[in-house]
């Protein structure tokens, strides 16, 4: 029951990517402010604000944690990270790559500050422990679901539609942040670069894509990639995209 | 992360067609950057970049005495540190057999072209001689520090000045005179082809370096009329067909004409 | 007569032209450019990220490993490249300045590695590597309560200056130089990093570190720039 809870919420996070970026037409009444803060640095003054995400009250200032966009949304004062390693969350789901295999299953490298591990019967199909490697070896990739984070481990499961091992292709890294821009809206931006350049693609919410299609099929999509990555901030990205693609 | 089967089997694929993921063809090398003058307490200093990666390269001057079977020459010495802020692979700690093997090849391919005229370093026969240090550093690693290391290395020593020095009073570092070191018309150009799947590359990247399995480095300088090696080493686990060997002394003097003229002046330019 | 013209001709509290620009090494997770004059120092930091061996993990936090090098170029008389026992120490005084500021306890286990790299040594390096790592660290994304801004301040004879140069720390003359390099919290009021070398009467400690406290707060302000995207260059005014 709540396996299929977090395949939701994953989905939903997937689907409807970043609605954080779009212009602010779309919100209600509620004023919406965006800077680039750095650690330390004072965002906003008063006691009506409330300390969200990466913020921390100091008297009556609001000071940022961390490096990126701070966001006063009404009383609400928050920081959008734009750096930093994937940070594993429950739901996820990630492309990572074998690093090591033992009787019991698979260590996978998510990036991020732990390791992780897919457990034999954790996948779709039952695997004999003798077959651990005919399953998967080193170096192979899948897109897979983060269903545990705790301290020090992260735990693995490919026991949901869509997850498997990633067979032909290739793999690029992007800035994780970034992520819910490349997605876009209900997936409308990934989507658009699918139908254009003709290729499939998965978008790991660790940063890790998945690229398969033919070599300028490949290649246009990942320069529309790699051109949002760079652009994530600025207005109209949508259009660039388009008239990249052509 | 380290590099997927998948890409790996990619980067083979694309090659059998002469196809690279990022649209050069086979024997193409990225954007070389070079900028001198990087550190103003070495002799001489260079930077440089191929694609994305980078390297910066000192050169110091010393005296020593000679040695015992060289009474009248000066030395070379070339090391390198492959910094771990070059890339998550590389850990903390003295140099990795990596890194001496880059600074071994790089003194080879300078030294056996008889670039640096040696007898003109003596200052006093049997006592006292220049020695010249170069250190290569590397910054930022996507694929390639051999031939980028060659590249900073040659272009240091070009810029290298040599410090005003007295018997008495010894070098005064931070008084340098205008004479540089005394290179001769035998620079050479390092080159390294790289083995993929059963395809030879230039100048790959971080990810077409780890789909490698072989490379053979080569020094080429042309004094004359004639492209001479003057060093040469294979790499890798893997080994390489004799076709192969031929197939790198090929494409390698095309490579040489098509780099060395342009990577020459930008050189030059910057003294 | 005393020290009363600086040889560079900078009044007593005046720092060296800075520059500062942050992402100089694409492969790292963060990394920044610090120098003061002639001064030149870059940072890198890869993490947090799985600490190997298991035996060196700390349960409760992450570990932050900070590595100070000086490229064997970098000085007059050529460096031996490899760790000493000064660049050993100098490590290990970075890992504590910052690790002041940075959130360890939220990813146990793991490891913040920081390298820091001197180009050009003409005084002040570990103060400019400080300043580097500082920015290294918020461009890599990591949890920082506060920024840390680090200077190095110098008594001359007998005059309080700021920001010492080569030829300063080696003065003779008079009460000869101290050397006092000082790493404060970007809110002003947290000394990170504080050592001391040379002779200083105790009633005019205060003054060095008022001075600091100055000084801190313009290191700040080119941190910050650069952080938000500006590439900082004093020297081409």
């Amino acid at each position: 029951m709540e396996e299929e809870k977090i395949i939701e919420e994953s989905k939903e996070e997937q689907e409807n990517g970043s609605e954080e970026m779009d212009n602010d037409n779309s919100q209600e009444e509620i004023k919406v402010e965006r800077k680039l803060v750095i650690p330390g640095e004072t965002i906003v003054s008063g006691d009506d604000y409330l300390p969200g995400d990466y913020t921390k009250k100091d008297g009556d200032n609001v000071v940022s944690n961390r490096y990126g966009l701070a966001e006063v949304r009404g009383r609400v004062v928050k920081i959008l990270p734009i750096s930093g390693v994937y940070e594993p969350r429950r739901g996820n789901t990630v492309i990572g790559r074998v690093s090591e295999i033992n009787f019991s299953g698979w260590q996978i490298d998510i990036g991020g500050p732990w390791r992780a591990f897919l457990p034999l019967n954790e996948c779709p199909r039952f695997i004999n422990r003798n077959n651990v490697a005919e399953f998967a070896g080193v170096g192979d990739v899948f897109n897979i679901k983060v269903w545990g984070v705790k301290q020090g481990s992260v735990d693995l499961s490919l026991k949901s539609r869509g997850l498997g091992k990633l067979e032909d292709g290739r793999i690029i890294k992007i800035n994780c942040h970034k992520v819910p821009r490349v997605i876009g809206k209900e997936g409308s931006m990934i989507n658009l670069i699918k139908d254009k350049t003709s290729t499939e693609i998965t978008v790991g919410q660790n940063g890790y894509v998945w690229l398969k299609g033919d070599i300028d099929g490949t290649r246009k999509a990942e320069e529309a990639i790699r051109l949002i990555e760079k652009e994530a901030a600025s207005e109209g990205l949508t259009n660039k995209v388009e008239e990249f693609l052509g | 992360m380290d590099i997927p089967n998948i890409t790996k089997k990619k980067i083979r694929e694309l090659l059998k067609d002469s196809n690279r993921v990022d649209g050069r063809s086979q024997f193409d090398n990225r954007e070389i950057v070079v900028e001198t003058d990087v550190s103003n307490k070495a002799e001489g200093s260079a930077r440089v970049k191929l694609g994305n990666t980078e390297v910066i390269v000192g050169v110091k001057l010393q005296t020593q005495e000679p040695y015992s079977d060289h009474k009248d020459e000066g030395t070379l010495m070339v090391g390198m540190e492959i910094n771990p802020s070059a890339g998550e692979r590389y850990e903390p700690g003295p140099p990795k057999i990596d890194a001496i093997e880059i600074a071994r090849v790089v003194d080879r391919g300078i030294r056996e072209s008889g670039y640096i005229d040696f007898k003109k370093l003596c200052i006093k026969e049997g006592e006292t001689v220049w020695s010249v240090m170069v250190d290569i550093y590397a910054i930022n690693d996507d694929g390639n520090l051999l031939d980028a290391s060659a590249i900073g290395a040659v272009a240091a020593l070009k810029m290298t000045k040599i410090p005003e020095y007295t018997e008495e009073e010894g070098v005064q570092y931070g008084n340098l005179t205008d004479n540089g070191l005394p290179l001769t018309e035998n620079e050479s150009l390092m080159m390294t082809f790289y083995k993929v799947g059963n395809q030879l590359l230039f100048d790959p990247t971080r990810d077409e370096e780890d789909a490698s399995s072989a490379r053979l480095t080569l020094a080429i300088s042309k004094p004359g009329k004639d492209k001479i090696i003057n060093s040469m080493q294979k790499g890798g686990l893997d080994s390489m067909s004799i076709e192969h060997l031929n197939q790198v002394i090929e494409e390698a003097e095309k490579v040489y004409d098509k780099i060395f003229p342009e990577l020459d002046k930008k050189v030059e330019g910057l003294k | 007569m005393g020290y009363t013209k600086r040889s560079d001709g900078r009044k007593m509290d005046e720092i060296r032209p800075m520059r500062a620009e942050v992402g100089v090494v694409p492969n790292a997770d963060g990394s920044a450019l610090f120098a003061t004059g002639k001064t030149v120092a870059i940072a890198t930091v890869y993490g947090p990220k799985e600490l190997h061996p298991a035996n060196k993990r700390k349960q409760d936090r992450a570990l932050i490993r900070c590595e100070y090098h000086m490229l064997p170029f970098s000085v007059s008389e050529r460096a031996r490249p490899g760790q000493n026992r000064r660049s050993k120490e100098i490590g290990m005084i970075t890992e504590n300045a910052l690790a002041a500021v940075v959130d360890l306890k939220k990813f146990p286990q793991s490891v913040i590695d920081v390298q820091v790299l001197i180009l050009q040594a003409d005084a002040g390096t570990r103060c400019a590597g400080i300043n580097a790592a500082a920015m290294a660290l918020a461009h890599a994304g990591i949890d920082m309560k506060e920024m840390v801004a680090s200077i190095s301040i110098g008594k001359i004879d007998d005059k309080i200056v700021v920001d010492i140069t080569k030829e300063e720390e080696d003065y003779e003359e008079g009460e000869g130089p101290t050397d006092i390099p000082f790493t404060l919290t970007s809110n002003g009021k947290e000394c990170t990093h504080l050592q001391l070398d040379g002779k200083i009467q105790t009633h005019r400690f205060k003054e060095a570190i008022d001075a600091a406290v100055v000084a801190c707060e313009k290191v700040l302000d080119v941190q910050k720039r650069a952080l938000k995207g500006e590439i900082v260059n004093e020297g081409n005014k």
